[in-house]
Parts: structure tokens; C-alpha cells; sequence
């Protein structure tokens, strides 16, 4: 409590100083002077304050919030042989939120023994996934391509994709990654459509992603989600959380970092955490520096 | 012909889509699932027409030794690198020691996610220059905004770590996002499948046929 | 500091990326023929990429191959289908390229509206209907009442079809206010996402480039 107090009377006497010298006419012109400010100074600040955390990290602390908690929860309660479907819908310009978000439930789905299917619905996706099984399925798990995990590529079509898996995934996908067709998979042999499916993974970064997922399949097909998402979704799918058609959500790099935190990595969502938090105070700053420039100017205008 | 039959298939088509979600009998369900794979094939085929688009606006300019024409030829001369060596690999073309996986990691990867990037500097820029509260609406903007900036990211927690229970920075973005925020994205989600399901209606219905009267090139 | 040997295959790969990098955030300082370079040879690359992948992933096996091998040769239509697409750039032809268009439009507009209904529509209206009293639970009560007056009244901010005059117009109001906490609220998380990303290039260039720091 003390703290709170403590803080809140900082903030107002911040803010009454701040008013105060707002009336002296030098620092009032001064502070106008800033709305000519080149916006180049403000990337140098942008460049300096990502820079210095990575390479001198701070170490803040990290909680994970209640709804990446149900994410994580929903994975645990995954079976040995049961089979989920990750489905990686993003690509490259994602990867910094996603891409630790991918590999860490696929740390999560091996620890549990749980056979895994991949698929992806954009483009630029299936190379990423391919890295996120060899990095953690193949080489940390020792799962045995076939038989405990499948990466069935891209497939072009969004909601179509989606409804056709529905009806049948071999029929979606004929062949898998690398043109092998499914018939040949043994693990295949147990995926009829996406109702024996016990979970569906989806990592998305946009359109096609979760919202057609839940769309197209949650109630259609009785399908399980939890996503990861990145934070310019995120918003949009609380409403989905509360009506229970998602089960977990984590959003942005923050909730990659939750998420790390969970299942014990430090990978490069947690170490990025000290670069967002100063960043998001300079946006702060500048918020409050533009307004304080566009009231002086206005005053010095009145006067 | 030409707009009566693209009307009639669009509502063919629209119009199974529709009873396939309610009518699991084979009669829709039959050309309903042969839809679905249809249309995966058609719009993969749109997708490379999106590349030949490119070829031919880019020639022109090529051609008629337009602005930054050089710089085209780039643009031309990688697109066929790409897809002369994606094609000559074969289907292994993503395995991770391919041509085009090298191609897709040094190329593709890096540059897509660079181009994201540079929102970033623009992001703070526009903070500073463009955000301006007004009027009471507007501080309520900035308000959330600054509370869940602030309560989403580590610093939110080591400020407020002592503070009581409820009243916490990262709870206080927390209750933002599950309530005031969920209920108003909730409505505009209504509000938009409402929308949107009105113009699906009226494109199935044929009143919304303007796809059907633009001339071919 | 382990800076990527630009005299092997991979490292040379991470020396490209990193200058087209460096290239296109160029651009921050001004428009320059560096950034011209990077931002065409990313547009060549993608599209190269996309028909590639197409072919691989889409037209190839769920196509040719079923045509070809007899397996199912009813595929042969929306390969037909597709390639009138292409008609567009043959003036007189172009009129057959709107049968494809229509196949798409047809299919995604049955598609949607049901996805829409569904999902955002039914369930969302369900998941609406809360309880506005909680026994024992006031602070759930005032969060279930405070969520409901604001679904109420921001549909009533998008009714546009009576003049918001009276009550209309203050719960209209409300409405706003709701909207303005929920654009303030992405616009935090679309802060968090953009600078995600730039964390996430920086992060490349510390580790896999220079070799400064192990991300």
C-alpha cells in the first residue's frame, strides 16, 4: 500500500511541476520548440533503447497472466499418444513473437509424448515449422518423423482448408512436406479429420488463423483451441475466451515469454522483455512530451 | 452469358456452401466437399496470376524505360531465380539443405521481417507528433492505451509489485482487456458477422454482382 | 564476438540477410538506392516464393498428379477453372476469367456467412447473456453489469438506422467511451506487436550476424 501511495503522490507532483513550469514563458516555448523536433532523434532513441537491454540485459521479473496459464494448462492435460494438430499459420515478419511460442509448445506437446500434426495455412510457413520439429521434436526429443510427428506443409484456401480437414485430413492433404504421401505415414493412418484431433495448437499470425479456426471448426467439429497470437490480434479474441469457443490465449511476445517462463525456457521472448518494457516507457514519454508541446504552442498561440 | 453465368455459379455455389453447414446428406454434402477442394486449386491458381500481374505491369515499365526501370528488372530477374530453382528442385524444394530453403532464409525471412520492423520507429514517431488528446474521448484512449503498455510489459510488475492486491499494474490491464475491451470488441464483432453475413447473403442472392461486369484485360 | 564466416554457405547467407537488413532500415534516414534494392528484391523473392509454392503445395499434388495418374480426374475442372483465370490478359477472352472469379466468391460467401453466423454471431450473443447478479460475488456482479451495458450500448452507437436523439443518444455515448477504452487498449497491444518485431531483427544482428550476445 505504502508503494502505491508512494507512487501515486510521485505522479502528482510530476504532474504539478510539470504545470507550473508550463507557465514560465521559457520552458512553455521550449516545450513548443519540440514539435519541430526531426523524427530521427526519436528512431535513434528507439535504436538506443532495444540495443542497450539485449546486450546489458536487466532481468525483470515475468507473471504469467491467468489466460496463458489456461494455455499451458490445456497441454498439460494432453495424454501420452494423444494426437494434436499445430497448426503454424504465420510467417517470418511474425517470427519474433510466434517462433518462441511455436518451439516452446512443441517443447510442451514432447515432454507430454504426444504425437503431433503440423500443418500451416500461410505461405511462408512450412519452413518454419520444419525448423521448430527439428530443432525440439527430432534433435531434443528424438521423435521419429512418421511415426510420432508429421509436417503436412502449406495448403492454399483459408476457410477451405479448414472445412476440408474437417471432412477428412489425408484427403486435404495427399502428401505431406516433403511429398510423401500420407498413406505411407504411419502416424496418418490414425487422423481421419479434425474430430480425432484432441487439441488443435494454433500459433497465428493474422488472417487465415484462429479466428477462422474458431469460426469454421470449434463448434462445427467440437475442436479444442488454444492459440498463440501475436499482440495486434490478441484484443479480438478475448470475446472468444469468454464464450469458451478458445481455451487459452497467449498474446505477443509478452505471453511468449509467460509461456517460456511455464515450461522453463529462457529463450528470445524472455530475453526481449527488458528491450519492450523500456521501449513502451518511451512511447510513454513521447505521448506525453507531444501533448505537452502541442498545449504550450497553443498557449504561446493564445497569448 | 458473360454476367448470367457467373451470377448463376455464384449462387450455385454460394447456395451448397450454405445447406452443406445444416444438411450432412451426400446430396450436399457431395459437391459441397468437391467445392471445397476446387477452390483450394482455383485460388492457388490466383495466387500465381498475382505473379503474372507482376510480370506484366513490370515489364511495361521495363519496356517503356519508365521510372526506376533498373530496379525492376531486379524485381523480374529474382522472381524467375525463385522460381526456376524452386521448380528444378522437385517436391524436396523446403528441405533445410536446399537452394531455395538458403534462398528463402537469407532473402525472404530476413527481408519480410525487416520491412515489419521499421513500424516500430513510425509507432514512437507518431506517438509524439500525431497523438494529441483533445477532448475526454480521447483521453480515454490514451488512458487504456498507457495502462495496458505499461501493465503488459515486466517493468509494470517490478513498479507495482508491492502495491495491494486488485490495484496491481498488470491486473489492472488485465481487467481492461476482459471487460470494457471485450465488451465493446464483442459488439463489433456482432456487428460485423451481422454485416457480414448480410453481403454473402446478397452476393449468393445475385445482388451484389459487380465481380461479374469487369472486363478482362 | 563470433561474427558469421562470410566464407562458408551459411554464413554467407547471414551476411546477405544482414546487409539487406542494414539496406532496408536505411530507409529511416531517407530513400536511398540501397533501400530501392532491397525493397524490389524482396518483392521478386515473395512472389517467386508464392508461385513456387503454389505449384508444390497446392497445384501439383492436388491436380496434376490426380489427373495425371487417373486417381481423380474430376480435378481437371478447377485446374480448367483456374487456368481461365489467366484470360484476363486476352481482351476478348476476359469474360471467361469471371466464371473462376465467381467459383471463388460463390464458395467463400457461403462459406463466411455460416463461419460468421456461427462463430461470431450465435456464440457471441450466448456467451452475452450473463447473470447481472452473482450471490456473494459483488465484484463479478459489477463486472457482468458493467460488460453487459457495454455490448447494450455500443450496438446502440452502430445503429445508425434512427437519429440518436434523447436516451439513444447518451447510451450512444457510452457506447464511445467503451470504444475508446477498446482502441486504446489494442493500440497497447499494437505498440507491443511492432516493437516485437524490431526486437526480434536486432536480436539477429546481436546473435547470428556479430555474435555479441546468445538470444
Amino acid at each position: 500500500m505504502a508503494s502505491l501511495i508512494v507512487f501515486l503522490v510521485g505522479l502528482a507532483v510530476v504532474a504539478g511541476v510539470l504545470a507550473l513550469l508550463l507557465r514560465v514563458p521559457a520552458v512553455a516555448a521550449w516545450f513548443a520548440r519540440l514539435r519541430g523536433l526531426d523524427r530521427r532523434w526519436i528512431f535513434v532513441a528507439v535504436w538506443v533503447l532495444v540495443m542497450i537491454p539485449l546486450l546489458f540485459p536487466l532481468k525483470l521479473p515475468i507473471a504469467p497472466t491467468a489466460r496463458a496459464v489456461e494455455y499451458y494448462e490445456e497441454i498439460e492435460k494432453l495424454k501420452p499418444g494423444d494426437i494434436v494438430l499445430l497448426s503454424a499459420d504465420y510467417d517470418p515478419a511474425s517470427g519474433p513473437e510466434l517462433g518462441p511460442m511455436l518451439r516452446s509448445s512443441l517443447t510442451q506437446l514432447c515432454r507430454h509424448k504426444v504425437k503431433i500434426v503440423g500443418d500451416c495455412l500461410w505461405p511462408g510457413g512450412p519452413p518454419l515449422l520444419e525448423q521448430g520439429f527439428n530443432e525440439v521434436a527430432r534433435d531434443s526429443f528424438h521423435y521419429k518423423y512418421g511415426e510420432d510427428y508429421v509436417n503436412l506443409g502449406f495448403k492454399e484456401g483459408r476457410e477451405a482448408v479448414i472445412l476440408a480437414m474437417g471432412n477428412s485430413i489425408p484427403g486435404t492433404f495427399a502428401s505431406d512436406f516433403r511429398g510423401t504421401p500420407v498413406t505411407q505415414l504411419p502416424l496418418m493412418n490414425k487422423v481421419t479429420n479434425l474430430s480425432s484431433v484432441k487439441l488443435l495448437v494454433n500459433i497465428s499470425a493474422g488472417y487465415p488463423g484462429t479466428k477462422e479456426w474458431v469460426q469454421q471448426a470449434s463448434r462445427r467439429f467440437n475442436l479444442r483451441i488454444i492459440s498463440g497470437c501475436t499482440a495486434v490480434s490478441a484484443p479480438e479474441y478475448y470475446a472468444y475466451l469468454q464464450s469458451n469457443q478458445l481455451l487459452g490465449l497467449l498474446g505477443g511476445m509478452a505471453g511468449a515469454a509467460e509461456y517460456e517462463k511455464m515450461t522453463g525456457i529462457t529463450g528470445s521472448a524472455t530475453k526481449g522483455m527488458d528491450a519492450q518494457s523500456s521501449v513502451h516507457l518511451l512511447i510513454m514519454l513521447c505521448i506525453l512530451m507531444g501533448n505537452l508541446a502541442h498545449w504550450a504552442a497553443r498557449r504561446q498561440g493564445e497569448r | 452469358m458473360q454476367r448470367q453465368v457467373p451470377l448463376l455459379l455464384t449462387a450455385a455455389i454460394g447456395l451448397v456452401m450454405l445447406l452443406y453447414f445444416f444438411v450432412p446428406n451426400p446430396i450436399i454434402a457431395g459437391p459441397g466437399h468437391f467445392f471445397e477442394d476446387a477452390v483450394i486449386i482455383v485460388v492457388a491458381f490466383a495466387i500465381v496470376l498475382g505473379a503474372a500481374n507482376l510480370l506484366q505491369f513490370n515489364g511495361d515499365i521495363i519496356v517503356r524505360r519508365g521510372k526506376d526501370w533498373p530496379y525492376k528488372v531486379v524485381l523480374l530477374l529474382s522472381m524467375f531465380a525463385m522460381i526456376g530453382i524452386g521448380l528444378v528442385e522437385g517436391e524436396h524444394y523446403l528441405d533445410p539443405e536446399t537452394k531455395f530453403s538458403w534462398m528463402y532464409n537469407t532473402f525472404y525471412a530476413s527481408m519480410q521481417a525487416t520491412m515489419f520492423a521499421l513500424l516500430a520507429f513510425y509507432i514512437a514517431s507518431a506517438a509524439f507528433r500525431a497523438f494529441r488528446i483533445r477532448n475526454v474521448e480521447a483521453a480515454l484512449l490514451a488512458i487504456a492505451a498507457l495502462f495496458v503498455m505499461i501493465g503488459r510489459v515486466p517493468i509494470g510488475l517490478a513498479i507495482s509489485k508491492n502495491w495491494p492486491n486488485g490495484v496491481q499494474l498488470p491486473q489492472i490491464s488485465d481487467w481492461i482487456m476482459e471487460n470494457p475491451q471485450n465488451s465493446a470488441k464483442r459488439a463489433i464483432l456482432m456487428g460485423a458477422a451481422l454485416g457480414v453475413m448480410s453481403t454473402g447473403l446478397r452476393i449468393i442472392m445475385g445482388i451484389e454482382g459487380s465481380f461479374s461486369r469487369g472486363e478482362g484485360r | 564476438m563470433h561474427i558469421a564466416n562470410p566464407l562458408s554457405f551459411d554464413g554467407l547467407g547471414v551476411w546477405i540477410a544482414a546487409l539487406l537488413t542494414l539496406f532496408i532500415f536505411s530507409f529511416l534516414y531517407k530513400d536511398n538506392p540501397f533501400y530501392k534494392l532491397a525493397e524490389h528484391l524482396f518483392v521478386g523473392i515473395s512472389a517467386g516464393y508464392y508461385v513456387a509454392q503454389e505449384w508444390w503445395a497446392v497445384i501439383y499434388p492436388q491436380c496434376v498428379k490426380p489427373v495425371m495418374n487417373g486417381s481423380r480426374p474430376i480435378m481437371i475442372i478447377p485446374g480448367i477453372l483456374g487456368l481461365l483465370l489467366f484470360s484476363r490478359f486476352v481482351p476478348k477472352a476476359g469474360w471467361l476469367s469471371r466464371w473462376s472469379l465467381a467459383i471463388i466468391i460463390g464458395a467463400y460467401a457461403g462459406i463466411k456467412t455460416t463461419g460468421f453466423a456461427q462463430g461470431d454471431l450465435v456464440e457471441q450473443f450466448h456467451a452475452s447473456l450473463l447473470p447481472l447478479w452473482v450471490p456473494g460475488h459483488i465484484g463479478l456482479s459489477i463486472d457482468n453489469i458493467l460488460f453487459i451495458a457495454g455490448i447494450i450500448s455500443t450496438l446502440v452507437f452502430f445503429f445508425f438506422s434512427t437519429e440518436h436523439k434523447g436516451a439513444i443518444k447518451s447510451t450512444a455515448q457510452l457506447g464511445v467511451w467503451f470504444l475508446m477504452i477498446s482502441f486504446g487498449a489494442a493500440y497497447g497491444f499494437t505498440v507491443m506487436a511492432r516493437v516485437s518485431l524490431l526486437i526480434g531483427r536486432f536480436q539477429f544482428l546481436l546473435d547470428p550476424w556479430l555474435g555479441v550476445a546468445r538470444f
